[in-house]
């Protein structure tokens, strides 16, 4: 008896404290019924399955819901990177990389072309994605609808009888008000045909890499508790009018960073005077693009 | 005194029609046992303005609903004619099927306009709604009939950027109107479409329903308490009381030759000026 209790007193070795979380930190019952919840959602495309979200140690609104998806389908052979904004380098991204480090034990890394699972907060990356890659990104709002129907009740009939004539009446009033279609992020798109989808707060410089994507995309909404999916080479159409067809924003200038013109720049305040620079968002692609060059200058200098 | 069956009468302006456009038989509502309205049969033929009148609490708008497949009755079929279509049972149609049909052939005119508009978009976008939902995918095409319809309503065009929530309240019942009537409608329906505007507006309200219902030629199924309305508006006149159809007929004969009692004290207490 007493050998035991003193045994368990004992401080315990460093290696059984990280086995003291189950891998990937859900149990395994919780990331069965995720898992059962995104093969229906990879089955009716677009459609939003409820599932019951579990509480994470992170608050809403920081990706409780692409965590858990993250968490459910990462495997010991996986390689995750996380991105916020585009980011490797912030807190979020950083925290739930070492999150995932820690208690599934899985490799991390910052390059877009080595993951194979990228969970990501506001971007897709630049760099194209592959039919061997999961894409998961957090959703703060999933039902695109919200915006002209508060009750819930109303707009799954909606969904399920496809109509989704007041989505485009808030594409007019955006015409009516601006000249043009002025939704800038989280712009509505309808999956294969047939359900309206929120790409999450993605700026709409990405709708287009929605569409007919290699890789998986799932979305998880933690505190709204559904989970939503785009399988691969589906078609995904963002919505617009005959005579305002949907077009991404373009720059007047390149990245002053790496010089690229493909990307989606974030403007950056250097100082209090104003001064600015505009950076591509995805830092990666960035990073990658300056290592090529200095690459360059080098083989050109010897 | 029995109602009389219901005959199809001619419209001056109809092309002889197939059949009517709206039949209900049998139409029986009860709610929690209290019965609302009890076996009621009638017809709407195409073209023609039908007024259901009748005192608060008589069941004009349960029965109203009924028809319009806002509510199941608890007995009874009511059957729409599409148009070139066979007749079809509204409320056995699956929802989707339904629903279609409100969109496309029905127009229903609420008493209070803030349930049947959009108060946070603007008029234009309240004219363009019903538009978009049946696939209308030009902004300039939805924008011209916006025009066209504030017009048709005698609404300022100025005002098309402007919320409904800045209008009176004769202009958001002309936008109502002028909302269900974009997607022309074959059949409207309307719940008291004048009750609480003042008596200047009704007047020119009136005048403008007659004028849209003539010109467009659609069907319209009309309740309303006010003899006077039904009046102007209505070819036909349905007098409802404790649930029931107590009489019939066009609406000079019934209003000028009352034949049951409770039609004769309706008549007798309007109030003249």
């Amino acid at each position: 008896m007493t050998t035991r209790l003193l045994a368990a007193a004992a401080p315990r070795p460093e290696k059984t404290a990280v086995l003291t979380y189950n891998f990937a930190y859900l149990d395994e019952q919780t990331k069965r019924m995720i898992r059962r919840t995104l093969l229906k959602a990879v089955a009716v495309p677009g459609c939003q399955i409820p599932f019951a979200s579990r509480e994470m140690p992170l608050p809403y609104g920081w990706g409780t819901g692409g965590i858990q998806v993250t968490a459910a389908v990462i495997g010991r052979d996986d390689t995750l990177k996380v991105i916020d904004q585009g980011a490797d380098d912030t807190t979020n991204a950083v925290a739930i990389r070492a999150f995932f480090r820690r208690t599934a034990g899985i490799r991390t890394t910052e390059a877009t072309a080595e993951a194979t699972v990228i969970q990501t907060r506001h971007r897709i990356p630049e760099t194209p994605l592959t039919n061997r890659q999961i894409i998961v990104y957090q959703v703060p709002i999933p039902e695109p609808l919200r915006w002209l129907e508060a009750r819930e009740t109303e707009t799954r009939r909606l969904h399920a009888l496809a109509e989704y004539g007041i989505m485009h009446v808030r594409l007019y009033e955006d015409i009516v008000a601006h000249g043009h279609i002025a939704t800038t992020y989280n712009y509505p798109v309808l999956v294969n045909h047939r359900y309206l989808m929120s790409p999450s707060p993605i700026p709409k410089f990405d709708n287009p890499k929605l569409h007919r994507s290699p890789a998986l995309q799932l979305f998880g909404a933690g505190r709204e508790q559904r989970i939503y999916a785009v399988p691969p080479y589906t078609d995904v159409k963002s919505l617009d009018f005959d005579d305002h067809p949907f077009a991404i924003e373009p720059w007047e200038r390149g990245c002053d960073i790496c010089g690229a013109t493909d990307s989606y720049l974030d403007e950056i305040i250097t100082d209090d005077r104003g001064s600015r620079i505009y950076a591509c968002s995805d830092t990666d692609y960035c990073r990658r693009r300056v290592a090529a060059q200095d690459a360059e200058n080098a083989g050109a200098g010897q | 005194m029995n109602p009389a069956p219901p005959t199809p009468h001619d419209h001056p302006r109809s092309t002889p029609a197939p059949g009517p456009i709206l039949g209900a038989e049998g139409i029986t509502r009860t709610y929690d046992g209290i019965i609302a309205c009890r076996n009621i049969s009638l017809d709407v033929w195409p073209g023609e303005v039908v007024a259901i009148v009748g005192e608060s609490g008589s069941g004009k708008s349960t029965l109203l609903h009924c028809l319009a497949a806002r509510q199941e009755p608890s007995a009874g079929t009511v059957r729409f004619r599409p148009e070139k279509a066979e007749p079809v049972d509204i409320h056995a149609l699956p929802e989707a099927a339904r629903r279609r049909l409100m969109r496309r052939e029905w127009g229903i005119v609420h008493q209070n306009p803030r349930d049947g508009l959009r108060l946070y978009v603007t008029a234009g976008a309240n004219i363009g709604e019903p538009l978009m939902a049946l696939g209308e995918r030009r902004y300039g095409s939805i924008r011209a009939q916006a025009y066209h319809w504030l017009e048709q309503v005698e609404i300022d065009t100025q005002r098309i950027d402007d919320l409904p929530l800045t209008f009176s309240g004769g202009m958001q019942q002309r936008l109502q109107i002028a909302r269900v009537l974009a997607t022309r409608p074959r059949l409207v329906y309307m719940d008291e479409p004048t009750g609480g505007l003042d008596v200047s507006v009704q007047a020119r309200l009136l005048d403008l329903i007659r004028r849209l219902a003539a010109e467009l030629d659609i069907a319209v199924l009309l309740v309303t308490h006010d003899l006077g309305v039904a009046r102007l508006l209505a070819h036909r006149l349905i007098v409802m009381r404790r649930g029931e159809i107590v009489e019939q007929g066009l609406t000079d004969q019934v209003l000028d030759d009352p034949h049951h009692p409770y039609t004769q004290l309706l008549v007798s207490s309007v109030i003249q000026v």
